[in-house]
């Protein structure tokens, strides 16, 4: 017997004998029982075997590297904690940042730990298995230490302490939920490009990244840390939304139509979602890292770019939403801000009009459109507020039937219209923001009718807390939507006069001065 | 830190996030745990129904025929969040590593009894395609089960089987025997000795209630094949040949005991939560033990001949006690 077989292993047979190779055809119950999701998209696959594994990791060799990281990261959150970090931000603005990341970041990281523990169980190929089951437990961790990491601001600051209940109530929240429950409720492949390819390979640099630097940049060390120490994990994520895609193409030239029409769609709806970093760029960051328009050429139209001039091999054309993207980065920061602002008694963050000199970055950022569009706007609600007529839009919004982003958004190449679109499915109306929302209600209009939007469910009486007769005579739809929400009124508003402001203020003073 | 504040105390203005509050019934300090587990996953306000099932929501109690007030009262008494679980785990692979060093650098697989080496070989190998199947049927609680004080620990659990069969591979490294590896897998998936039980693997894979397919893996099937294999027979060949495959299958052992704790706290959770669930419990553990025996009976005697009867008869019983304990009568 030959004893030293084993050690002339290389990397990959050995990775392959401690993955693939534990597989087996089953016998007493059929494959495609036992693997039945992978047929009915469409997608054919013909040998799993020729899946390239983007990384090889043991899980001896993952144990060991992440409980590395583990210690080191609750060891600096820890001392950040003990000595009242939250005092040494920038401004008490900042934590307006963080209130908006864990409304909308961890609960969606959650959702991919679910999406990608279902691929884990669904994918029948041993490779692309395994690496799905990695990054399940790996966004386990991010939405735990991305909790743990602001927990101890929720004890100082106000607009925090629901966000688990306000995640599937909160008006705002309904985009990025909409966007996970989409991918979710779809196929195993179109899971696979929505998050694995167009979430965390197109755009997650340009959502990642302005988190973390801004972090950085305004001395939040809890959340810098959370976002360096996931660094590495998301280099695996990304590695394994681009294999997934070549593999798809390789298999059968059948897969390109679906691919790309999937491509076209999740990088418009990630586009969608964006929005919100763009205004936290520019807006919320009391010491901004660049502009959302500087990110998205440098992450979107130059990386992005590149992958896709990569993948034109495979007969992959640009996601027809990009020249609108590029249009549109001048705008939706702005927009966005603007119309968070025109509603102050309907977020649990606060918001306020910049500064003189700030209005001056964006000019300089912007010039295209910031003093064109934007500043006149601005200036106009920076006076009634002081006039003591500060503006309040109580109105119920109008929401995207796909992307349930508030109307907001301008016509294509005319800045001063607003944009609308409508279909009509089985003889009502439907209402979306966007050629490309269009498109995708009208290719399978049967998932959209379902979306929840939140201003047409509080009208029939489904956003009520618990005790509210709907049927009663006196009963007005909306009329408890704070409690619905749980909303805290000191959450809400300028941030100008807040509790936040006061209390920072005071507590920076007691903790600097004698 | 530009600021020192060792002498400034700061009154918080609460201690923990409303959910958590209402849940420990006062506003008082959460442990890490509670934080990254409870009350996280959404229940209500969903989009969409999912294409692959959309007679479910996408979180939906209706998967499983167990019913809870409060699914998150599964919560795991070793406190794991990802953090928590993956120092654990760092530290028994810093063991097995050690271990594995040991064992190569005294040379004492080679030095190993040829007869002993073989008939471990032959019960341990295949080994690593039941803890594939288990890394599979633990993928489908935690992709189904509801509330992450589950879909977290089974989550969990299906990683530790992967890195159960890692280890079992590398086992069969140690003793340089590829060719075993070959001979196993081929004995998995024909030879008498294993079709039962891999018959048992497979079924699981289509049983579509998440917590039957728990309670038939994670404590039906591993609450036998564990101590069968990692402890009794260890044991046995410690006796006749000295420790290496103990030593060599030590984080099988520890997984297992650590493991059941958490087993055992949920099932007393769920059968305490209502009769029903208590019955259903009791039905399930009577049908999937005898399976299970069935199942592992041809391996009990590869590994122990005559005496596999009275092997398997004493770790029946203590499966038996471990239920009654969790207040499961069978």
């Amino acid at each position: 017997m030959d004893m030293k077989v084993a050690k002339k292993l290389g990397l990959k047979e050995r990775y392959s004998l401690m993955t693939r190779d534990l597989a087996w055809d089953t016998t007493f119950q059929k494959m495609a029982d036992v693997f039945p999701q992978t047929t009915y998209e469409g997608i054919k696959i013909h040998d799993w075997d020729k899946w390239e594994d983007p990384f090889r990791l043991t899980m001896d060799a993952y144990w060991k590297y992440q409980s590395e990281k583990e210690r080191k990261l609750y060891a600096i959150l820890d001392g950040f904690n003990q000595n009242n970090g939250h005092l040494s931000v920038t401004d008490a603005r900042y934590i307006n940042v963080l209130k908006l990341f864990l409304g909308s970041t961890p609960p969606l990281e959650l959702m991919a730990a679910r999406g990608f523990s279902m691929m884990g169980r669904q994918m029948n190929g041993a490779g692309p298995r395994v690496a799905c089951q990695m990054q399940a437990v790996d966004e386990y961790r991010h939405f735990q230490t991305q909790i743990h990491s602001i927990s101890n601001y929720n004890k100082y600051y106000n607009g925090m302490d629901e966000f688990a209940h306000q995640q599937s109530r909160m008006w705002y929240l309904s985009d990025g939920k909409s966007f996970f429950d989409d991918a979710i409720t779809a196929g195993p492949f179109e899971f696979m490009v929505a998050i694995g390819f167009a979430f965390e390979y197109v755009l997650t640099n340009i959502l990642f990244v302005p988190f973390i630097s801004g972090a950085a940049y305004n001395g939040d060390m809890a959340a810098m840390t959370v976002g360096f120490s996931a660094q590495s994990d998301e280099a695996r994520h990304m590695t394994l939304g681009l294999e997934c895609i070549k593999f798809m193409l390789e298999q059968d030239p059948d897969n390109l139509p679906i691919v790309q029409r999937w491509i076209d769609k999740w990088t418009w709806r990630g586009t969608r979602k964006l929005a919100s970093v763009g205004m936290m760029m520019d807006y919320m960051l009391p010491k901004r890292i660049m502009s959302f328009k500087e990110a998205w050429e440098m992450y979107v139209e130059d990386n992005g770019g590149a992958l896709f001039k990569d993948l034109a091999r495979y007969g992959i054309t640009i996601p027809k939403c990009f020249a609108q993207t590029v249009e549109e980065k001048e705008h939706v920061s702005h927009q966005s801000w603007i119309g968070f602002y025109m509603k102050p008694g309907a977020t649990p963050f606060h918001t306020w009009i910049p500064t003189p000199d700030e209005m001056d970055w964006l000019s300089e950022k912007y010039p295209n459109t910031f003093d064109r569009y934007y500043r006149p706007v601005l200036e106009y609600l920076d006076a009634q507020e002081k006039a003591g007529n500060r503006y309040n839009n109580k109105t119920q919004p109008m929401n995207c039937q796909v992307c349930v982003s508030t109307m907001k958004f301008n016509e294509p190449g005319d800045s001063m219209e607003m944009c609308f679109r409508e279909s009509v499915y089985r003889g009502e109306k439907f209402h979306t923001c966007s050629d490309h929302c269009k498109e995708i209600f009208d290719n399978e209009p049967e998932k959209y009718v379902q979306t929840f939007i939140s201003s047409h469910q509080a009208l029939q009486g489904n956003c009520e807390p618990d005790g509210v007769d709907v049927d009663a005579p006196d009963y007005r739809p909306g009329a408890r939507m704070l409690d619905y929400w749980r909303l805290d009124e000191r959450a809400t508003g300028d941030f100008n006069g807040s509790d936040d402001q006061k209390n920072f203020a005071v507590w920076r003073e007691q903790a600097t001065k004698n | 830190m530009a600021i020192d504040l060792r002498t400034v105390s700061i009154t918080p203005l609460r201690q923990t996030f409303g959910h958590l509050a209402r849940r420990m019934g006062a506003d008082k300090p959460a442990s890490r745990y509670i934080e990254a587990t409870m009350d996280l996953q959404p229940v209500e306000n969903y989009h969409y129904r999912p294409t692959w099932a959309p007679q479910y929501d996408i979180f939906d109690t209706a998967r499983t025929r167990i019913a809870m007030g409060d699914w998150y009262a599964l919560k795991d008494p070793r406190q794991y969040y990802y953090g928590a679980w993956t120092l654990a785990r760092g530290r028994m692979q810093e063991i097995a590593e050690g271990d594995f060093d040991l064992v190569d650098e005294l040379g004492l697989a080679a030095a190993y009894p040829a007869a002993g080496r073989s008939a471990a070989l032959k019960v341990f190998l295949p080994l690593r395609h039941v803890a594939w199947g288990s890394n599979l049927n633990k993928a489908y609680v935690s992709s189904y089960g509801y509330g992450i004080a589950i879909s977290q620990a089974a989550c969990y659990a299906s990683m530790d089987q992967l890195g159960v069969a890692q280890y079992v591979t590398r086992l069969g490294m140690a003793f340089d025997d590829l060719d075993a590896l070959v001979e196993a897998k081929t004995a998995w998936l024909n030879g008498a000795e294993w079709q039962e039980l891999r018959r048992y693997v497979e079924d699981l894979m289509l049983e579509k209630d998440w917590y039957e397919v728990l309670v038939a893996q994670d404590f039906a099937l591993e609450g036998l094949l564990y101590p069968l294999l990692y402890e009794r027979y260890n044991e046995r060949l410690n006796a006749a040949y000295g420790p290496v495959f103990s030593m060599l299958t030590r984080f099988q052992r520890e997984w297992f005991g650590e493991t059941t704790k958490w087993m055992d706290s949920v099932l007393k959770a769920t059968a305490a939560d209502n009769a029903g669930n208590k019955a259903r419990l009791a039905a399930w553990i009577k049908h999937w033990r005898e399976r299970a025996v069935l199942a592992l009976k041809p391996v009990a005697v590869l590994a122990f001949g005559s005496d596999a009867d009275a092997v398997m008869d004493e770790l029946v019983l203590n499966l038996n006690a471990r239920a009654a304990k969790a207040g499961i009568a069978l």
